[in-house]
């Protein structure tokens, strides 16, 4: 186990031995010592895919937090290795699409000396933990859960025992009243609560996941002591490590071992684990996890007026649009969190050049308590602003194409990477939600429409979590040809759903037809402006939707 | 992607695969590679391509993930039939990136 403190010494040389042993690997490659099959395990564990036009690099940002000088590291990556550019993911890690092979050592060298690395970001191990990018901030949050969310990450990491599961592995905390973290998709979903007596403890989720067999995750514990999270998360692991299938990898996620054993066996077996691994946690866990919670203490806070942000919003009309859409509730007076969405017209949703790097991180330094999050919706948070701050935050955001006022709109739509770079796509994703994004701008209706969640995926992987869209598109191949396949009525937050299949695919340019028929549909049927699509779609059905979709079988 | 049929005067194909050491797309010419799928071998006939295949399979040193991927007879060469293998040719379609931007030497 690491020391606790992120980015020690002892971390920080872990992260070189590791850049270290992956550069003798590439040089044995290359000199023929090492064949492809034996190469390709050994690069996975570092993050380091072949994709359809290049080798891609996925380096993980814990549970989204990353601190200036990190982003900045992240630009020089995306500056000399790369073509200027990153793509941020749903699971709030980024990726480099243009790597060479020969590259790589150097990459992996300079994100050590940063405190970044690619460890676990790819193979049957435990990925990146993920959590609410508002953690630290959000006015409704039980509690921070980056503490909780770092110890698990420190255990995680290396763990001898978890690193050849029978397949990925991902884990979610959740704490505000709202969820945020989609925790119902995780293999293990965290929320944090309070029971009766005042006590910090966990609502425990697993088998949750998307991809070809999309299952939502199932309470298995309803208050768990936070005392107990590690060896009770150990437990969970150990179990599904015995139990998960390995004979078919399409059946080898814990979604299904708990849909073929059933919740209540999973949980006796976990339950009786749970005795044995809370023996073996003598307190140093909790040792840690004290330490890492003054770590994470709360920023110096400001306490000024925020007159001149009145000011401005009462003169501009834009920046008012802006802060309307993209700022959230913060726990203190004067304070917001602000998203900068990655979704700006004609723009790959979740990319960020390396300049747009560089301004967040000087941003975060200057007005933002050098803190930023990565968000799974593939934008970035800077999670404490005064609001005092807004106004010049804002006019640097504009110049650099990252004040784009729609979060959380029908353009601010998660999209995978799809057949544009993905090996295992079946059709394009990026040119669609473009395509959506500019004909809603073009109609004017953003605003009018509202809350909405258009989320796509280029191929039965879900990366995309088309399944969680409000209306979800699935690409597939049709005999050689794309077609999308349209979902209706997902959720991943509040009241967790699997989108439902609408009907046949449409083909490409039959998909803005599409959706605008629906999101019309919608609009002539809501109760009002409060009523978002997906509660319209939950007290009318599907059959309205449907009839929108495919009017010619509707009338006929 | 694996090989999923067999060539024929009907359903020529190439063999591609991508460059080991950087990663791009490269087809096979005569046993070397090339980085223009227009130079690239066409294969009518099945035992042939099976061999050649073999032969490409064997150069891990060069190159990784060989397939024989179908194609047809163009003005300019061998043309891909299918949609990926467009892009694999040309490059994604969100960015002037790959192939449309940059010729490669394999």
């Amino acid at each position: 186990m690491f020391d606790a403190r992120p980015n020690t010494s002892s971390n920080l040389d872990y992260y070189r031995h590791r850049a270290a042993q992956f550069r003798s690997q590439v040089a044995r490659r290359l000199d023929g010592s090492l064949t492809e099959e034996e190469f390709r395990p050994l690069r996975l564990m570092n993050g380091v895919y072949l994709q359809l036009h290049a080798y891609m690099l996925r380096v993980a940002i814990p549970y989204g937090t990353i601190n200036p000088d990190q982003m900045r590291t992240l630009a020089l990556l995306a500056q000399k290795w790369d073509k200027g550019y990153g793509h941020f993911t749903t699971r709030q890690n980024i990726q480099f699409n243009w790597p060479k092979l020969v590259d790589i050592p150097d990459m992996l060298d300079a994100l050590a000396e940063a405190g970044l690395h690619a460890i676990q970001t790819s193979g049957n191990t435990i990925r990146n933990v993920t959590t609410d990018a508002f953690a630290g901030a959000a006015a409704d949050e039980v509690m921070d859960p980056r503490p909780y969310a770092e110890l698990l990450r420190l255990w995680s990491t290396d763990h001898g025992e978890f690193q050849f599961l029978p397949r990925k592995f991902k884990i979610a905390i959740s704490a505000g009243a709202k969820e945020r973290a989609v925790i119902a998709a995780h293999d293990i979903g965290l929320r944090i609560v309070r029971n009766d007596a005042g006590e910090t403890g966990f609502q425990v989720w697993i088998g949750g996941g998307l991809g070809r067999t999309p299952l939502l995750g199932q309470v298995v514990r309803e208050f768990l002591p936070e005392a107990d999270l590690l060896p009770y998360v150990e437990a969970i692991l150990m179990t599904y490590n015995l139990a998960g299938r390995r004979d078919n990898k399409y059946k080898a996620r814990i979604k299904i071992t708990v849909a073929e054993r059933g919740l209540d066996v999973m949980r006796e077996e976990i339950e009786a684990e749970f005795i044995n691994r809370r023996a073996v946690f003598t307190g140093v866990d909790q040792k840690l996890l004290a330490d890492l919670k003054a770590q994470y203490a709360a920023p110096n806070f400001r306490h000024e007026p925020t007159g001149d942000y009145e000011a401005e919003r009462a003169k501009s009309g834009a920046f008012r649009s802006w802060t309307d859409t993209n700022l959230s509730a913060h726990k203190v007076e004067g304070y917001a969190s602000v998203t900068l969405t990655l979704k700006a017209p004609g723009v790959t949703p979740g990319d960020a050049s390396d300049e747009q790097m560089r301004l967040v991180a000087s941003l975060a330094e200057r007005y933002g308590h050098s803190d930023i999050r990565i968000a799974h919706d593939q934008n970035i948070v800077l999670p404490h602003v005064h609001k005092s701050d807004l106004p010049a935050i804002y006019r640097e955001l504009v110049e650099a194409g990252l004040a784009t006022a729609n979060a959380g709109l029908i353009s601010d739509i998660i999209a995978c990477p799809g057949m544009d770079y993905c090996a295992l796509a079946t059709a394009r994703s990026i040119p669609i939600a473009q395509d959506i994004a500019d004909h809603f701008r073009a109609r004017g209706l953003e605003d009018e429409i509202g809350q909405f969640n258009i989320r796509i995926s280029g191929c039965i992987n879900a990366c995309g979590h088309h399944h969680l869209g409000h209306i979800g598109i699935l690409g597939l191949d049709r005999a050689g040809v794309e077609n999308y396949q349209i979902t209706l009525g997902g959720d991943g937050y509040e009241i967790p759903a699997i989108g439902q299949r609408a009907g046949a695919g449409f083909p490409g340019e039959e998909v803005v037809p599409a959706i605008d028929r629906v999101v019309t549909a919608y609009l002539a049927l809501r109760d009002g402006p409060q009523e978002r699509f997906i509660d319209a779609y939950r007290r009318l059905g599907a059959a309205p939707f449907k009839a929108a979709l495919y009017p010619e079988t509707a009338n006929a | 992607m694996s090989k999923t049929f067999t060539p024929s005067p009907e359903t020529p194909a190439v063999i591609t695969a991508n460059d080991l050491r950087m990663g791009h797309c490269v087809w096979m010419l005569d046993g070397s590679w090339t980085a223009d799928p227009g130079k690239a071998q066409l294969f009518e006939d099945g035992p042939r391509a099976e061999l050649a295949l073999l032969e490409a399979e064997a150069q891990g040193h060069i190159v990784v993930g060989a397939y024989l991927a179908e194609a047809k007879r163009g003005p300019n060469g061998p043309e891909a039939t299918h949609f990926r293998e467009e892009f694999r040719r040309r490059g994604p379609s969100n960015y002037f990136h790959g192939k449309q931007a940059e010729t490669v030497t394999a």
